[in-house]
């Protein structure tokens, strides 16, 4: 088949970037399919599948067919939420695959997708319409005051939004003053006896819009029996760089934070965001070339933990938890803290050990929310569907809490209250936030 | 028969007869249907078309029919003998808009569906009423029940409940002429005619198209155990599963593993099993509680007198759940050994269980290949799986021979070459072996009979040329040089 110099350049940048011994791994089988949301949402289509997305990475590779729209759309379309992962017996490792390919792409084609989005929802979407271009306005004033702009243009922030503005005001946190974040302490005693030593990943997006959940995460840690160290130069994780295919700098952040975790020898490196944890998790990855980085991140991988794990490990739950009203609350799974780090059980034990709060099980709480990091603005319509069906299920549950590990997550669910006019019986919290609000311990002096 | 293209014009009559948004053609989508769970296949077709009714298929079937397009119905494309790949191009038919639970019929026990109904949202369904679809084929979280009724597929309820021919009581099909027939119903007896239901289940998409079934359904049983058993020789398990059955116990479920397969499915599955033994025999009985109490230690008593290392009854319901979620992902775990797996299908009276698996590793270290084995023991049906690498094709020319001598060793037992995978493309020039020349020459002639120009299903079942038995060069049939040629 005749192709193109940028075709050629991506067949040639998949057989360098992806070994064919890991698209061979699948034996195509189609257990991955009922778990992946795509495949589900598109009515079984084969082509936003699993196994179809590994197909379309062998064909272009072996120059079957070349990378053309359709290709690109099948992988735009991929939620990156790996739920596919776990649901593979043989082991096959998607979401790395996913990365160099989307690497390899950005790579050859150069414009970034982040960037080329944006542009396409200031074109395409906002200017068109006056008044969601008044609103965009109002949001950015809003960014401009509070000083977070710098810092959510840098991480490609703006992608969180949704392409229907809708509620997007609602959604938003009250951003904290930047202040208060910079005269935070970098070391916190542990509350009683020292249990463990921990660093705490604070993550870019985290600290400047979630301020009150992180310091809330340092007191429980405290609680908990941790020394918590803050070390001053860590820097965002990289995931949304490396997930839009921005590889190379995820690279250099990795490093920096590998530097500057390991210098502090702790017992544990902490976080509280499912994304940001899982792609700590994974910087073994990053090194495939680098053999010396490789094995100081896998070290540092070893001491990734996230917030749930460690609490449930120090044995939050003797602190007689105890919700202060009656409450039913149920849980979203942050897909990246579930597929990839593999913490499942450890926040529903949590909230299950809270007297009086009734936890339900979300129906289908294992498949992503449509949020996927920068996917609910690439793919809104996609994201959207996902969400919507999500929120019909979450209203089954009749809980008045949904509670989320991750802050993208947390953004998404509040859109889906908001959506489907729930705004005035439901709330969706971060867990630490939930513990901090709602449950009352009876905490060691 | 030569892949044709598709001209503009009858790709918008594809479109007329079923909506714009189910006729696919672009070549992500066209690749995305080119291939099936069988390694080594691929070939893609030339649009991929989805009927919302059986109307819709007339219509396509009538104007493919007209233009000699071969049509590949196509549920989830988890067979493993090359049954859904378009190695002659012309259309992919799906069934997604045709996923359905028309009706339960409590009355008369049947429920009706539409092809596409994946088969365990079925199974799910009709418990839900006390009532029970017992063939459960591994794969039964991703195949649809069209799928099951086209390869017969059997499960790990087979040995006592039966396989999918057994619950088609009748079915909607559409012929290659557009013509479409009515089987069977609702009916416990129906001696009218030609048993056509039987004739459809098992065709492999070669002779109609389903766009409805009509299934029986049994009580739900009221209870049920499950146990597994360890054991340090292959061949005390395989003597067990002998042992078992003619002492006159038909267990729900008698499933089997070598060494090597419960090494890659702890490996996933994480639940504890020992990597150490030779083999496992997973065990369940279903039924009256007492009388499944009592079976089951008796069972459990013949595991112990062939020497069991260790067996050990599930505690729960949930238990019992993931030993057998652990079994059905035998076959994709193993692929975590090797580039390529390849499965086959190999079926012996029960009786044989034991000399089988002997054979078997006799044939594995002739031929220095690895062979992992897996299967439904109690039906006399092994998995016995080839870990290979495609690249390799000096080893690959090894496997074929073991392949060739193991269906060989399994015919001269009294077996068969498929026992409930089908024969596909895969298996089609072995099929002579076991049915003969005569054998073969009635089914060509229903064929063509039924459908003279081979658009149904083209290349499946019906070889090109038969193996020549055991002794085997390689000639242009071996897969890997088909390969290549068509991709
Ligand atoms: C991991 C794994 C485990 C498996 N375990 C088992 C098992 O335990 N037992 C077993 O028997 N099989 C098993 N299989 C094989 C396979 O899953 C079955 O053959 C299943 O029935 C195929 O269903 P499908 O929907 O994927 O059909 P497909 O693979 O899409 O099609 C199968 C055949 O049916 C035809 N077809 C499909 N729909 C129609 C229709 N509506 N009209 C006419 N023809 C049609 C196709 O042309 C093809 O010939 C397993 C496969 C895998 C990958
Ligand atoms: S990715 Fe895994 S589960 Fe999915 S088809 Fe491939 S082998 Fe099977
Ligand atoms: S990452 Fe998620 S959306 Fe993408 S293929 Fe896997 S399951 Fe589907």
């Amino acid at each position: 088949m005749t192709q193109t110099v940028t075709q050629q350049k991506i067949r040639q940048g998949f057989k360098d970037a992806i070994q064919e011994e890991s698209l061979l791994d699948c034996m195509r089988c189609g257990f991955c399919l009922p778990s992946c949301p795509t495949y589900v949402h598109t009515n079984y289509d084969e082509t936003h599948s699993p196994r179809g997305r590994i197909a379309l990475m062998k064909a272009v590779r072996e120059g079957l067919i070349p990378w053309d729209d359709d290709v690109e759309h099948s992988f735009n379309v991929c939620l990156g939420c790996r739920a596919c992962e776990p649901a593979c017996p043989a082991g096959v490792q998607y979401g790395h695959m996913l990365e160099s390919a989307r690497a390899v792409v950005k790579e050859v084609k150069k414009t970034g997708i982040i960037e080329k989005t944006v542009r396409n929802v200031a074109f395409n979407h906002l200017f068109q319409d006056q008044k969601k271009l008044s609103r965009a306005t109002n949001l950015l004033h809003y960014y401009q005051r509070t000083g977070v702009q710098k810092i959510a243009r840098k991480i490609g922030f703006l992608s969180l939004f949704p392409e229907q503005m809708r509620g997007m005001e609602k959604i938003l946190p009250t951003v904290p003053n930047q202040k208060d974040l910079k005269e935070r302490g970098t070391y916190f005693s542990a509350i009683g006896e020292t249990k463990a030593t921990v660093a705490f990943f604070t993550g870019c997006l985290m600290d400047t819009l979630f301020t009150e959940t992180n310091n809330s995460t340092i007191k429980f840690l405290q609680h908990a029996g941790c020394a918590v160290y803050i070390p001053k130069d860590q820097a965002c994780c990289g995931a949304l760089h490396a997930h839009s295919g921005e590889k190379k700098s995820a690279i250099t952040l990795a490093k920096r934070n590998i530097e500057a975790f390991e210098s502090l020898s702790v017992d544990f490196v902490v976080n509280n965001a499912g994304g940001c944890g899982a792609f700590l998790h994974d910087y073994p990855y990053l090194f495939e070339q680098e053999s010396n980085w490789q094995s100081r991140a896998k070290v540092f991988q070893q001491k990734v933990t996230d917030i749930s794990t460690i609490l449930s490990k120090l044995e939050f739950s003797n602190f007689k938890l105890k919700a202060k009203v009656p409450v039913v609350i149920t849980y979203q799974d942050s897909c990246h803290l579930r597929n990839v780090t593999k913490v499942i059980s450890e926040p529903r034990k949590l909230l299950k050990s809270i007297e009086n709060a009734y936890f339900v099980e979300l129906d289908g709480a294992d498949q992503c929310c449509g949020s996927a990091g920068i996917y609910n603005l690439l793919q809104s319509e996609m994201s959207m569907k996902i969400l919507d069906d999500k929120m019909e299920k979450v209203k089954d549950t009749k809980a008045t809490v949904v509670i989320t590990s991750n802050p993208g997550c947390l953004l998404q669910m509040k859109l889906g209250i908001e959506r489907s006019g729930l705004s005035s019986q439901m709330e969706s919290m971060h867990i630490v936030d939930f513990l901090s609000d709602y449950v009352s311990f009876e905490m060691s002096e | 028969m030569k892949a044709i293209k598709l001209s503009s014009k009858i790709l918008s009559l594809f479109k007329r007869i079923v909506g714009e948004e189910n006729v696919q053609i672009s070549l992500a989508q066209r690749l995305a249907y080119s291939y099936d769970a069988t390694a080594m296949y691929q070939s893609m077709p030339e649009a991929v078309v989805s009927p919302r009714n059986t109307k819709e298929v007339v219509e396509i079937v009538r104007l493919c029919n007209s233009q000699k397009i071969p049509i590949v119905p196509r549920g989830s494309g988890t067979n493993l003998a090359a049954g859904t790949v378009p190695t002659f191009g012309g259309i992919v038919l799906l069934f997604k808009n045709m996923n359905r639970i028309l009706e339960l019929d409590e009355e008369n026990l049947t429920l009706t569906v539409q092809p596409g109904v994946i088969t365990k949202d079925l199974i799910e369904h009709v418990e839900k009423f006390g009532l029970f679809y017992p063939p459960d084929p591994s794969s039964m979280k991703i195949s649809t029940i069209g799928g099951n009724i086209n390869e017969n597929s059997g499960g790990l309820r087979g040995l006592k409940y039966g396989v999918t021919r057994d619950y088609v009581s009748g079915l909607e099909v559409v012929l290659p002429n557009g013509d479409v027939v009515r089987t069977g119903g609702k009916l416990a007896k129906d001696v009218a005619g030609y048993d056509l239901t039987s004739l459809f289940v098992g065709s492999e998409g070669t002779l109609g198209i389903v766009t409805e079934a009509t299934l029986s359904l049994v009580p739900l049983p009221e209870y049920k155990e499950t146990m597994i058993a360890y054991y340090d020789s292959l061949e005390h398990a395989a003597e067990t599963v002998s042992q078992i059955i003619a002492s006159k116990i038909i267990p729900t479920t008698l499933e089997f593993m070598d060494q090597a397969t419960i090494e890659v499915v702890e490996d996933f599955a994480k639940i504890g099993l020992p990597t150490d033994v030779e083999a496992i025999l997973l065990i369940e009985q279903d039924g009256p509680q007492s009388i499944v109490q009592q079976e089951m230690q008796q069972m459990e008593k013949i595991c112990q007198q062939n020497r069991a290392r260790k067996v050990i009854l599930a505690s729960n319901q949930e238990e019992a759940e993931e030993l057998r979620t652990a079994r059905r992902a035998a076959l994709s775990a193993l692929a975590r050994k090797s580039p390529t797996t390849i499965l086959e299908d190999a079926t012996v009276p029960r009786s044989k269980i034991a000399e089988m698996v002997r054979e078997i590793g006799k044939i594995a270290s002739k031929y220095n290949v690895k062979i992992c084995t897996f299967g439904h023991a109690g039906d006399g049906n092994l998995h016995p799986t080839c870990l290979t690498d495609a690249r390799n094709h000096d080893e690959m020319e090894r496997v074929e021979q073991a392949f060739a001598e193991i269906f060989q060793v399994s015919i001269e037992l009294g077996g068969t070459i498929t026992g409930e995978h089908g024969v596909g493309e895969m298996k089609a020039p072995y099929l002579e072996w076991k049915l003969g020349r005569e054998g073969i020459e009635v089914m060509k002639k229903i064929k063509d009979s039924i459908d003279p120009y081979h658009l149904f299903n083209p290349g499946k079942i019906f070889a090109k040329s038969t193996k020549k038995r055991v002794v085997v060069e390689s000639d242009t049939n071996s897969h890997t040089a088909k390969d290549q040629a068509r991709v």
